[in-house]
């Protein structure tokens, strides 16, 4: 049973980083905005952090550094489509291949750099524990920060005055418009909050999963997250499932080799984007749930009548 | 303040202005970014820009980039027009270039002058195979295309890279994951001596005019557009949006396919682990600054050529990283779209606007 720990704690670090920018990206969508853009923010994310840890030698500047870039980008995004209301999908693309050029650009500099991986809690005895202490009290600040956000928005979005308005504003602009309430201001602070995580997201995989630049490094983990929000229904704590079971196809997928497994790497390779499709595929398809779920003016722009 | 304030029809002259206005605005920027990085901005845009088509070669060069990313964002217009994302280009380029190169491999020692025909054939079919499985789950699942499309890009990229390191890797090669070179029957014929443009350039000016024709002249084009622009209406006319998903997939993925076999059995002559830098998102831009438009894609498509040429002249000559050409062509996109709020709006200075004036 030795290698079960270590199995559970790679899970928990291939988990985490969708977990951050799925959240931020939910809230974003409930507002009634949909950011394509998640796989730029979080590249955008990983350079920075990256590139500010090895500069400063810290890693929590580089962690908050890595979370202003991604708020910074977003606010591109939503000044694009809030303030000038250009077309939501193509302006998130655009932040995707913009996000991928200028991380790549940032990151030339920074290719072959190691760092320090970011600490881990370590409470003198409790985390000895067998199994349970690694797992639970061994993490480093980001894996609860990520289990804490997710906790936090299915909290906010049912339990406070901020998060009904906030739905409301994603369900109907112009009612939530006509009782008062700054539609675009909402929607602003929704996305850079979607901005802030999916930048966080990033840093993790940079300072942490890996710990290194590599361009792309992100692979797709941006549009998974995106998958995960359709997959959880717009729902924190089905988020929470579907991150970690997203965790463990991509930890079998690298354990599957050395499991004797004899499939040729690349099809292993293939298994969470397969997952992704085969995922959608099963939520979507209940249209009825979808519909009473999905914010209903997502992606829809909105002007205020004068 | 400047407010916006909306136009009762769309600007005709902005329509075409816009994507002017974005050009100069990226180059401004570029040269901004330039001086950042400590190069000569003039020097820099010169190197980029112009330094890459000086020369009947480098123009030549010019028309072998442009050709896929021509062909891919006719294709991919043509779904835009009608709210259907196909952003798994690269994916069907790939799969394109999977079963036209296979068809080539296949028949590695032929001199048959139908194998090319043929490869044809398998390219479109198998870049339209790939585009139909998101037409499919959008239309019997109700499943997002643009997440299963990119998905599916990953699968067919890691696709090749199995046939290129396993079964179709060259037995007589040196253990390189490349494929055997295609036989000169395979390959598309040079048009112009001295440069490497092949016949694939004169498809896509074809692929431009079939286009022109099918948005323009035909019922299906005129039913894209209504899609797209008054989906409830064409609902009411009895426009089925199922067919318009699979009719835009199927040819976005065929003509996708198209251009992926034209890399292999053009410029490269092989299949490898990697066969476009990006040419399926870049057509995207490509799609968007060619107003969505057969002619205006042409044109973007050269624009679009530049910036990889620009790049790796960048690369030699000043020491860039070639992640410069992504980094312009997201910036050119950014204004794009925020200039074309142009189109629809116009742009008033002062706080309120007098009452009175015509909105």
């Amino acid at each position: 049973m030795d290698w079960i720990v270590p199995l559970i704690l790679t899970v928990i670090t291939a988990s985490t980083p969708l977990l951050l920018s799925a959240t931020g990206e939910l809230i974003t969508e409930k507002s009634g905005v949909l950011n394509l853009g998640v796989e730029g923010m979080m590249l955008i994310g990983a350079i920075t952090g990256f590139a500010v840890t090895v500069s400063t030698g810290s890693a929590t500047l580089g962690i908050i550094a890595a979370a202003i870039a991604g708020m910074a980008i977003a606010l591109i995004f939503a000044f694009l489509t809030l303030t000038l209301m250009a077309n939501q999908v193509a302006t998130g693309l655009a932040l995707t291949i913009f996000g991928v050029g200028f991380s790549a650009l940032v990151g030339s500099g920074f290719v072959g750099f190691a760092i320090e991986p970011l600490p881990s809690l370590h409470i003198p005895f409790i985390s000895d524990i067998p199994v349970i202490g690694p797992i639970l009290f061994g993490q480093d600040f980001l894996v609860y920060l990520s289990i804490f956000m997710v906790i936090a928005s299915g909290w906010f979005l049912t339990r406070t005055r901020a998060g009904l308005i906030l739905k409301a504003v994603g369900d109907s602009h112009d009612s939530a418009h006509a009782i008062g309430y700054n539609v675009i201001r909402i929607r602003y602070m929704a996305t850079l909050f979607g901005g802030a995580m999916s930048g966080l997201a990033g840093a993790y995989l940079s300072l942490v999963y890996t710990p290194m630049w590599a361009e792309n490094m992100t692979a797709g983990r941006g549009w998974i997250a995106l998958a995960l929000v359709v997959f959880a229904t717009w729902r924190p704590g089905r988020l929470l499932a579907g991150a970690y079971m997203f965790g463990c196809i991509s930890v079998l997928q690298l354990h599957a080799q050395s499991a004797g497994i004899n499939v040729p790497s690349q099809f292993m390779s293939m298994l969470p984007y397969l997952a992704t499709v085969i995922v959608l595929v099963i939520i979507s398809s209940d249209v009825t749930k979808i519909r009473l779920n999905a914010p209903a003016c997502i992606g829809k722009a909105f002007r205020p009548a004068q | 303040m400047i407010r916006l304030e909306p136009r009762r029809q769309h600007s005709q002259k902005m329509i075409y202005l816009s994507p002017l206005l974005a050009i100069v605005l990226t180059l401004i920027s570029g040269a901004i970014i330039f001086a950042f990085m400590g190069k000569d901005p003039i020097e820099a845009l010169y190197t980029f820009f112009i330094m890459p088509i000086n020369n009947a070669y480098g123009v030549g060069e010019l028309f072998v980039k442009a050709t896929p990313l021509v062909i891919i964002a006719i294709g991919l217009a043509m779904g835009f027009r009608a709210n259907v994302w196909n952003i798994g280009a690269e994916g069907q380029l790939t799969m394109g270039a999977i079963f036209g190169g296979g068809l080539a491999l296949a028949f590695y020692d032929s001199t048959s002058v139908f194998l090319l025909p043929g490869m044809f054939v398998m390219a479109a079919i198998g870049g339209a195979f790939w585009g139909a499985i998101p037409a499919w789950l959008r239309t019997r699942f109700n499943a997002n295309e643009i997440l299963t499309s990119l998905m599916l890009t990953y699968v067919a990229t890691l696709f090749l890279s199995y046939l290129v390191y396993g079964p179709w890797r060259n037995p007589e090669g040196f253990n390189f994951p490349e494929s055997r070179a295609f036989p000169d029957a395979a390959l598309l014929p040079i048009i112009y001596d001295g440069t490497r443009v092949h016949l694939g350039a004169i498809f896509a000016l074809l692929i431009v005019a079939g286009g022109w024709v099918l948005l323009t002249k035909s019922v299906v084009g005129f039913q894209l557009r209504v899609v797209g622009q008054a989906p409830q209406a064409a609902r009411h006319v009895g426009f089925r949006q199922k067919r318009m998903v699979w009719f835009t997939l199927l040819l976005s993925g065929g003509l996708s396919g198209l251009a992926g076999m034209f890399e292999v059995a053009g410029p490269i002559g092989q299949l490898q682990p990697s066969i476009s830098p990006g040419y399926g998102f870049t057509a995207i831009i490509v799609a968007f600054l060619g107003r969505l438009h057969p002619i205006g894609i042409l044109f973007a498509g050269l624009v679009m050529a530049l910036t990889y040429l620009g790049g790796e002249l960048a690369q030699i000559g000043l020491g860039l990283p070639s992640a410069v050409t992504g980094l312009f062509q997201g910036i050119l996109l950014f204004f794009l779209l925020a200039c074309d709020v142009l189109t629809k709006y116009r742009l008033r200075f002062g706080s309120v606007s007098k009452s009175g004036e015509p909105a």
